[in-house]
């Protein structure tokens, strides 16, 4: 805990306990820093301002879902219906966009995942069921849904009024990664600094506490369900303005890809604790693996390879330091 | 007298945590087949000495010998291969299992790894001894904390031990039950079992062990046999001064004809309450006086809206509340603090702050929005109020010790003056200063206008700081009684009265 150990006399002994505590702490922050420089020597390409945003960019729909995800684990859930959810919004909005009104469309993303994760959260808490089960069905319920939308075919979207979410800038910023900081910003606000953020930490620390002191623990777990299928409705809208392309299977393996990202930054999958800002940094730590071996020209095999080993180096680190 | 020989010895240890020094300089001789007690207030290191003999901490200095033999690194497994059980104050059992599968986890009867059953044979002839009566097939999580314990204590029995060291064993079983346990540590000791006896009540200590040694402040205060120590002696040595028991006194009780804040008619529950009547008015402290089991932790949580009310009437200032859900309950200024701080209580992987707002967000926020400098005041103010150690808003309330632990759950009802408190085991695994705090808040409170419902297994607790008392027995109350007329003795014969039993239903145990 004290990083400055001030005793009185010369101690030569490594401090296990505060280094563990610290790489739990921070580990994620260090690695992205030694990445940044390592790739900056590598690399004349690599620290420019265009391929830095690129990888913001890239992104944005990612670490959107992971930022509302975050909630959903520290309340001590889980779900797994992000990537479905961004399958149907994909759809959904891409129908929209070509049929009826391409703002409506942007704006139908958002709530109907919304509505989708508002439905998980009923389900989840009107029968006691595990958020892991639940959603786990859900989410094939949720992809079969996209494919009857579409009748199985892709949805080209080329409508100007609808494609500058994910493809315009403001000056060198891409509006997605505004989008990302602004919806970063709400959910950390939420988080940290409403009653409702102090509920999700309640409940997922300790819920027969919570109910115990009169929260409405039900009401909180569905709150923080319709968050993550909004931010994964958002993501998908923001990810069919980019390709000008709905497709019903976009987004598979997205769940896993948020929750492995949300881990990796630090927040604890028992519940209870975290922040979103280590998730996005989880985000851009698998982003900035990926955006490496591109630049360094490795062969892309030993991308997953690295990235699985950096999350079992990660979460070891975060156990070991939690142990007394 | 020869020189007896010495089962555990312990020599200058010493043990620091993250820079704190909890334990200097510590040696201590325990006694083979002697029952040794160690006493403290929280933190003077008791627990902590157990810890270290029992392989669950290593000492950072000084040595432990065992059977004359000095061990050096040593962990829970190596202790227990050395005949030295703990049982501990958090109960570490497999909730998910049986009593059965508890009690002999690790040493099932087995051929080569393949379970062969038995074990209810050896489960009944340890039941010989222990005189329990748990049902082998109960699952754990199905029993209520006092019942855990003797899991957990039957667990040690069951290793053959040849130490066992309990950290505050009786802090959940009632009189009679401790009795018991007191009864079977004296049948171990005939055996020639070492018995480490770690706890709070000084009475349970007189009558039980052989000798003591008193800590304060991480060190050895002096051990010595249990003969020549009193209540007050060992008190004096523990606080480092003299000082008495002492219950506050009550304030006045309110008129009877001042309307109760909650009343219930003839209720019955969905956790097998029946007929119960209870009421109390703003500045009366109301007790609940009956055995574990008796429905006195379910009374406090039907008035708060956790358990459903099947018949009856529940009234809250004369108002029928009979579907009350308990987000209305705290809404309606009731509040609960439960028997079990770590389990129903805090949020242990938070600090002081949100605990102590959790139950009154409303109060320091705006459409939502905390104000953080509202809530650092008052948490500031009911740290200083309770005088909570550290005395830090974001102290790890995980790392407390249990009496800072309760003051912590007691401020965030404290916070926001409720109209009704209801308190279950309030002092439960709590020292002698912060009990004495406790205490003098309850009184606090309810000279504040504060309804209170005390619900404790001490029922000379209960006695001395309630006006008014009701007696129950097997989810029933059955008596109405005036708490300042009453002594413990005439309460006990009351219920077993009632339960159509002797009055002295296990003479003779207590040999």
């Amino acid at each position: 805990m004290s990083a400055t150990n001030t005793s009185d006399k010369p101690v030569f002994r490594i401090d296990w306990i505060s280094i563990g505590n610290f790489a739990r702490q921070y580990g994620v922050l260090v690695i992205i820093g030694a990445l940044l420089i390592g790739l900056s020597f590598a690399s004349e390409n690599f620290f420019t301002a265009r391929n830095l945003l690129n990888i913001l960019n890239q992104s944005a729909p990612l670490a959107i879902i992971a930022c509302a995800l975050t909630l959903v684990i520290i309340g001590g859930g889980f779900d797994l219906s992000t990537g479905a959810i961004f399958g149907v919004a994909s759809v959904a909005a891409g129908w929209l966009a070509v049929n009826v009104d391409p703002y409506l469309a942007i704006l139908a993303g958002p709530v109907i995942g919304i509505m989708l994760g508002g439905i998980n959260g009923l389900i989840i808490t009107g029968f006691g069921v595990h958020s892991f089960l639940v959603t786990l069905a859900t989410s094939l319920v949720y992809r079969g849904v996209a494919i009857l939308i579409t009748g199985g075919s892709l949805i080209p979207v080329r409508i100007a009024e609808f494609s500058w979410l994910g493809r315009e800038r403001i000056g060198i910023v891409n509006v997605a990664v505004i989008v990302l900081l602004l919806f970063m910003a709400l959910m950390t606000f939420l988080l940290n600094q409403t009653t409702f953020g102090r509920k999700v930490f309640a409940v997922g620390g300790n819920e027969e506490a919570a109910i115990l002191s009169g929260i409405r623990t039900k009401l909180v777990k569905i709150m923080t369900f319709c968050l993550s299928g909004g931010a994964a409705g958002l993501a998908g809208v923001i990810s069919v303005s980019r390709i000008s392309m709905a497709e019903p299977q976009a987004g598979v393996g997205m769940e896993l890809e948020a929750i492995a990202a949300v881990i990796l930054g630090g927040t604890s999958i028992m519940g209870g604790s975290g922040a979103v800002w280590r998730s996005v940094s989880g985000v851009l730590l698998i982003a900035l693996i990926g955006n490496g071996f591109n630049i360094l020209n490795v062969n892309p095999f030993f991308k997953d390879l690295t990235t699985g080993v950096i999350i079992v180096i990660a979460v070891a680190l975060a156990a070991s330091a939690r142990r007394r | 007298m020869t020189e007896p020989e010495i089962a555990v010895r312990v020599r200058g240890v010493a043990k620091s945590f993250g820079g704190t020094r909890i334990l200097n300089d510590i040696t201590i001789d325990f006694i083979k087949g002697a029952v040794h007690a160690l006493v403290g207030e929280n933190g003077a290191g008791k627990s902590s000495v157990g810890k270290i003999i029992g392989g669950y901490y290593s000492a950072d200095e000084g040595t432990v010998e065992i059977d004359g033999e000095a061990v050096t690194r040593f962990s829970p497994r190596d202790a227990l291969q050395r005949g030295i059980a703990m049982i501990h104050q958090e109960l570490q059992l497999v909730p998910e299992l049986t009593v059965l599968q508890n009690v002999f986890l690790g040493q099932e009867t087995n051929r080569g790894g393949v379970l062969v059953g038995g074990d209810l044979g050896r489960f009944r002839t340890l039941e010989e001894t222990c005189e329990f009566g748990l049902d082998p097939h109960a699952k754990v999580a199905s029993l209520r904390i006092a019942e855990r314990q003797k899991v957990e204590i039957m667990r040690a029995v069951a290793r053959d031990a040849s130490v066992i060291i309990m950290d505050e064993p009786t802090s959940s079983l009632t009189e009679d039950e401790a009795d018991r346990l007191h009864a079977l540590i004296a049948r171990l000791k005939s055996r020639g079992t070492t018995v480490i006896y770690v706890s709070h009540f000084l009475d349970h200590i007189l009558a039980n062990c052989d000798r003591v040694t008193i800590m304060r402040d991480g060190a050895v205060i002096r051990t010595a046999p249990v003969e020549g120590e009193t209540k007050q002696s060992l008190v004096d040595s523990m606080l480092g001064q003299a000082s008495e028991i002492i219950w506050p006194d009550l304030p006045a009780p309110p008129a009877h004809d001042v309307t109760p804040i909650a009343q219930m008619h003839d209720v019955a529950t969905t956790a097998g309450l029946r007929d119960i009547n209870v009421s109390i008015r703003p500045g009366e402290i109301v007790g609940l006086i009956g055995l574990v089991g008796s429905g006195r932790t379910e009374v406090g949580r039907a008035l708060f809206g956790a358990d459903r009310i099947l018949r009856g009437n529940y009234t809250i200032d004369g108002v029928p509340r009979n579907n009350l859900a308990i987000h209305e309950a705290v809404k309606s200024g009731i509040a609960l603090v439960p028997e079990d701080r770590r389990k129903e209580g805090l949020v242990l992987t938070q600090t002081t702050r949100p605990n102590v707002s959790l139950a009154s967000l409303d109060r320091i926020s705006r459409l939502g929005v905390l104000n953080a400098r509202t809530e650092r005041d008052r948490v500031s103010a009911m740290i200083r109020h309770f005088g909570i150690v550290p005395a830090r808003v974001d102290g790890e309330v995980a790392f407390y010790s249990g009496g800072n632990q309760q003051k912590v759950l007691l401020s965030k009802w404290a916070v926001d003056k409720p109209r009704l408190l209801i308190l279950d085991e309030p002092s439960r695994g709590v020292d002698i200063g912060a009990r004495q705090r406790i205490h003098e808040f309850i009184v606090e409170m309810a000279a504040a206008g504060v309804g209170i419902l005390l619900i404790s297994s001490e029922i000379e607790e209960v006695i001395n700081l309630s006006h008014r008392g009701y007696l129950m027995s097997e989810g029933r109350i059955f008596e109405e009684v005036n708490c300042r007329e009453l002594t413990v003795q005439d309460a006990l014969n009351r219920i077993f009265r009632e339960q159509g039993q002797d009055a002295h239903p296990h003479e003779g145990v207590t040999a």
